[in-house]
């Protein structure tokens, strides 16, 4: 499936995104299952919550990390990515 | 994505548990010939933890690092607070499972746990037929089993449907598949027996032979294929079969942490089969000192623990040794390889069970089924000449 900018994503039903104090990092839950996410991976799916498209969270990434060079292809990898592992889905 | 710990040697770790696993109960209202329990689970079934001290255990592990929980037993649901205990989970952040045969459900406590924050619901099956479902837990719960997988459903939870494979459903693979679809299952777990506890005890007759379990797989590799991402299927390989040991626990006091019913905390779930090791209680110990300091949890991390053929292993990284229960009930050893890797001396021992599948010998010895009564029996010392090939079993 290809990603689309206007594209809104939300967490799929039966998994929890969250922050791990412990872990220092965030995770993915879902039933005899645990994932953590890496930095950059964790700042797309904060984001992906029901309102950003996928061109509103490039947007603020962009803002947040100025001094990271094309990450727009990143954040596209990572949605599809987990687009396939299904831990989101689309909303719109 | 996932991170891998690296850097553990013996005796100190940088990891946290991240699996807490709640066996809230050792009561349990069925009598499954499989079960893992401890067979003298009789002994360990006074002096249960309180409401309390479950909250206080949870909140301790959780700020470890805890994540996943599991409420399991026994039965937990005959535990009256599990409500209460889901909830105060439920708050801490923990994603939340309760791990059940049905038995004490019902449709006032599915609602009461769905409003405390209960994430999902694992369901025992055991069979397509209320014949081999009832025969094998010993008990009249087919009709039940089915009811509760309708709640479940109809109140919105995952549906994880866990079904132990044994000589006398692993040939109807298929059909437990179908059904698991029909039923609109999300995850289906077909566990391969594992032989601790009652299934040792039982080895005898719940073990499938080698082309029932190479079948078994072909039928859910096929089935996995047809039906893609609808309903996840894990099929745990049954360690007999295979030429290499498992990774047990992911590594002994790496990411997993078990409670048990009296408070006493384990880094797997037959630990107590293991001669001269103490187990720390929440009673009197708190969870972080548990699983960074006590002596139990540092026994077997990493890998300086090991002996010859592990030690100059250039596998021995990737399934540390295999199981250490296993190399103490088969072996007499734990610090021995685990006797299923075909580098262990002692590996003759899994190919005699294999070659046993052939003649079984089932009329001549019976089943026993996990009941108090039986488990008074072992623990008095009254079923030792069924267990003289097994170490360390009571």
């Amino acid at each position: 499936m290809t990603i689309k900018l206007e594209d809104i994503y939300k967490i799929a039903p039966h998994h929890r995104f969250q922050w791990e104090k412990a872990q220092d990092c965030y995770v993915i839950l879902f039933p005899e299952g645990m994932v953590k996410l890496n930095g950059g991976a964790g700042e797309v799916l904060n984001l992906v919550d029901g309102n950003h498209s996928v061109e509103k969270i490039t947007e603020e990434l962009v803002k947040k990390f100025p001094d990271a060079n094309g990450i727009d292809k990143d954040i596209i990898g990572m949605i599809e990515m987990a687009l396939e592992k299904a831990w989101i889905e689309k909303t719109n | 994505m996932a991170e891998k710990n690296n850097g553990v040697s013996s005796n100190t770790t940088t990891t946290q548990p991240l699996w807490l696993l709640a066996e809230i109960t050792y009561q349990c209202p069925l009598q499954c010939a499989f079960c893992y329990n401890p067979t003298d689970f009789d002994k360990h079934t006074q002096n249960e933890l309180d409401t309390e001290s479950w909250i206080k255990v949870l909140r301790e592990s959780r700020e470890l690092g805890a994540a996943q929980l599991g409420i399991s037993g026994g039965e937990p649901l005959l535990r009256k607070d599990i409500e209460e205990i889901v909830t105060e989970a439920s708050s801490l952040g923990y994603y939340s499972n309760l791990i059940t045969s049905g038995a004490g459900m019902n449709e006032k406590r599915i609602d009461a746990l769905k409003d405390g924050g209960l994430d999902h619901i694992q369901l025992s099956m055991h069979d397509i037929t209320e014949e081999i479902n009832n025969f094998i837990t010993n008990t009249k719960t087919f009709k039940l089993k089915q009811k509760i997988a309708a709640m479940i459903k109809d109140r919105g939870y995952p549906m994880v449907l866990n079904v132990v494979l044994h000589r006398y459903n692993i040939d109807h693979i298929k059909e437990i598949l179908e059904m698991a679809e029909g039923l609109g299952a999300d995850y289906i777990e077909l566990a391969n027996t594992q032989y601790y506890g009652w299934s040792l005890v039982n080895r005898d007759q719940l073990m499938p032979k080698k082309e029932q379990v190479l079948h078994a797989e072909k039928v859910t590799n096929e089935f996995r294929e047809r039906i893609g991402n609808k309903m996840k299927i894990f099929f745990v390989v049954p360690d007999y079969f295979e030429d290499r040991p498992k990774k047990c626990m992911n590594g002994w006091g790496e990411v997993f942490m078990i409670i048990t019913a009296n408070g006493d905390v384990l880094p797997c779930h037959s630990a107590r089969v293991i001669p001269n090791l103490e187990f720390p209680n929440v009673r009197n110990t708190d969870v972080k000192q548990i699983w960074y300091d006590s002596p139990a949890f540092n026994k077997f991390r990493g890998t300086d623990w090991m002996k010859e053929p592990c030690r100059s292993c250039s596998e021995k990284e990737n399934d540390l040794g295999g199981c250490r229960c296993q190399a103490m009930l088969l072996a007499g050893d734990a610090e021995s390889a685990d006797p299923v890797c075909s580098k262990s001396p002692n590996r003759h021992l899994i190919d005699q069970a294999i070659k046993d599948t052939e003649n079984p010998g089932l009329e001549a010895k019976p089943i026993m089924f996990r009941s108090n009564k039986n488990s008074k029996k072992i623990s008095e010392g009254e079923e030792k000449e069924r267990l003289a090939k097994f170490h360390a079993l009571p």
